[in-house]
């Protein structure tokens, strides 16, 4: 990963740092996510990567209802960050079903499926 | 505006096969028993296809797949995999291809044993990058998604969901053909198993094995075979995304445009159409697609479906064969739309005929409402 060069090599190497990184296009100034070689706003091809600031709110959610044997109900959500970028995620801390439309969230690097992954906690009122 | 394709092929055959259970029939058994039963139905033989329009949930090459299978030489196939709108929009590109008279007669065909096979959904699909560590449930998490937004924005009620599961049903009752008949109330559909939140068992189609096929010639002869010609008058796509997270607005699907350009190129309007096979594989779908269509406003959705208004003796006729929830869903539900709609217009339905069906709609949706295609299906009376 040293030598890390595309856009998701380098949004994973980030991650792996510990850091949220955004892709955000130098002609356009618009976010977009997922990474890419180009901007799909506008097509244009310098991309610059910036901070993401964490914030966020819940677009959407759901509750994937899975036994529990096999680990439980767990949150599957969409989050509009403030940089006008979505993802999707979950948000722990809470349970599941408390996950709600226009919750404030913030972001952190935590842990999906074994390798590091943006995750969000409800946001400290 | 009509555009220079309106009219100039139509549907002469369809068939299916393995609707259920096909127990111990692979995919292409079940699509080549389909393939049969539309050239039977249209008095044609395999060795008369010269084009072929297929795509199947396992491979990456199932048009070459299915030609061996079939023992053809197709001079003209499209295999384009959008989801389930494929055999939709193959609508479109097969009557290009006659029209150009680059083949002569054209098949449209599928088949899955996803039921018998794995008893879920089968798919040669990778799961998307950014979105498979959250381990969303394929494709329902992202249903789940734009039904909790729906409810959110419009106010759309899960008994309103519940309403067109027990819609199809209804239709279903009266079809022979349908894997689902037995009574489902409103009740029922709530109380069931939770599966993505907003969503139970019941607000999800079926999985079942199946298969469909439809034969296609232009429209100059259109009239030399057994059954009624059924023209396509319009056709039209509009793809939006591949991955849920990529969609703009969850309470608007790319079936706005193509609808509306459907339309445009049958010039007809939403209130001229008598019967509406919409591709139901949840039931937030009809709502949305009843509303992108034109059928009622945005956000309307809920209180068209409610209490029985798409159900048999509603204001309008939705899906009359039951639909994905209770008649048929081999992983892609779209060519049965379009088979449903060809069967109301020549008055061989399996179930509830209608009467005097000029003017029927077909609508097919891909992945997680990504891929939207929406066709005009007329009579003979309609040209």
């Amino acid at each position: 990963m040293q030598d890390a060069k595309g856009p998701d090599q380098l949004f994973q190497r980030a991650l792996a740092e510990g850091e949220i990184l955004l892709p955000k296009c130098d002609d356009c100034g618009a976010y977009h996510f997922f990474p890419r070689v180009l901007c799909p706003h506008c097509h244009g091809t310098a991309i610059s990567w910036k901070q993401a600031t964490g914030k966020g709110r819940v677009y959407t959610t759901t509750v994937v209802r899975r036994s529990h044997d096999r680990g439980g109900d767990y949150n599957v959500c969409m989050v509009e960050l403030q940089e006008g970028v979505r993802m999707m995620s979950r948000v722990e801390g809470i349970a599941p079903g408390e996950v709600a439309i226009d919750m404030a969230v913030t972001a952190f690097v935590g842990e999906a499926e074994d390798a590091p992954a943006v995750l969000f906690k409800p946001s400290e009122v | 505006m009509t555009t220079e394709l309106r009219g100039k092929s139509a549907i002469v055959g369809t068939g299916h096969a393995g609707f259920g259970e096909a127990h111990g029939l692979t995919a292409y058994d079940v699509m080549a028993q389909s393939a049969l039963a539309a050239l039977g139905d249209a008095g044609l033989k395999l060795s008369d296809v010269d084009g072929l329009f297929c795509t199947m949930m396992e491979d990456s090459m199932p048009a070459l797949m299915a030609a061996e299978y079939l023992g053809i030489q197709p001079r003209f196939i499209d295999g384009t995999m959008s989801g389930g709108s494929s055999f939709v929009n193959y609508l479109t590109s097969a009557t290009m291809a006659l029209d150009a008279g680059l083949c002569d007669v054209a098949l449209i065909v599928y088949g899955s044993n996803q039921r018998t096979a794995s008893g879920r959904l089968v798919t040669a699909s990778r799961p998307p990058a950014y979105e498979a560590p959250y381990n969303p449930r394929y494709p329902i998490s992202a249903y789940a998604m734009a039904a909790a937004r729906h409810m959110h924005e419009y106010g759309t009620t899960r008994e309103q969901l519940a309403d067109v599961a027990v819609a199809a049903r209804a239709w279903a009752q009266h079809n022979p053909e349908a894997f689902e008949r037995g009574p489902l109330t409103r009740e029922d559909v709530l109380g069931a198993r939770m599966v993505g939140d907003p969503l139970t068992v019941r607000d999800c189609c079926l999985v079942t094995d199946g298969g469909g096929a439809i034969v296609m010639v232009r429209a100059d002869r259109a009239r030399d075979f057994p059954k009624a010609p059924v023209y396509v008058l319009g056709s039209a796509a509009e793809s939006s995304h591949r991955q849920i997270s990529q969609m703009k607005d969850f309470t608007v699907t790319a079936a706005r445009d193509s609808g509306a350009r459907a339309f445009a190129a049958a010039g007809v309007t939403p209130a001229d159409i008598q019967a509406v096979e919409l591709y139901d594989a949840f039931t937030i779908n009809t709502i949305l697609f009843l509303e992108d269509l034109g059928f009622c406003a945005k956000g309307e959705g809920g209180a068209f479906v409610e209490g029985g208004r798409i159900a048999p003796g509603g204001v309008l006729p939705v899906n009359t064969n039951g639909g994905g929830l209770s008649c048929v869903h081999p992983g892609m539900y779209g060519i049965f739309t379009v088979i449903e709609a060809a069967r109301q217009i020549r008055g061989d339905a399996p179930g509830i005929q209608l009467e005097d069906i000029d003017l029927a709609l077909a609508h097919g949706n891909g992945g997680v409402l990504s891929s939207q295609v929406t066709a005009i299906l007329g009579s003979q009376n309609t040209l």
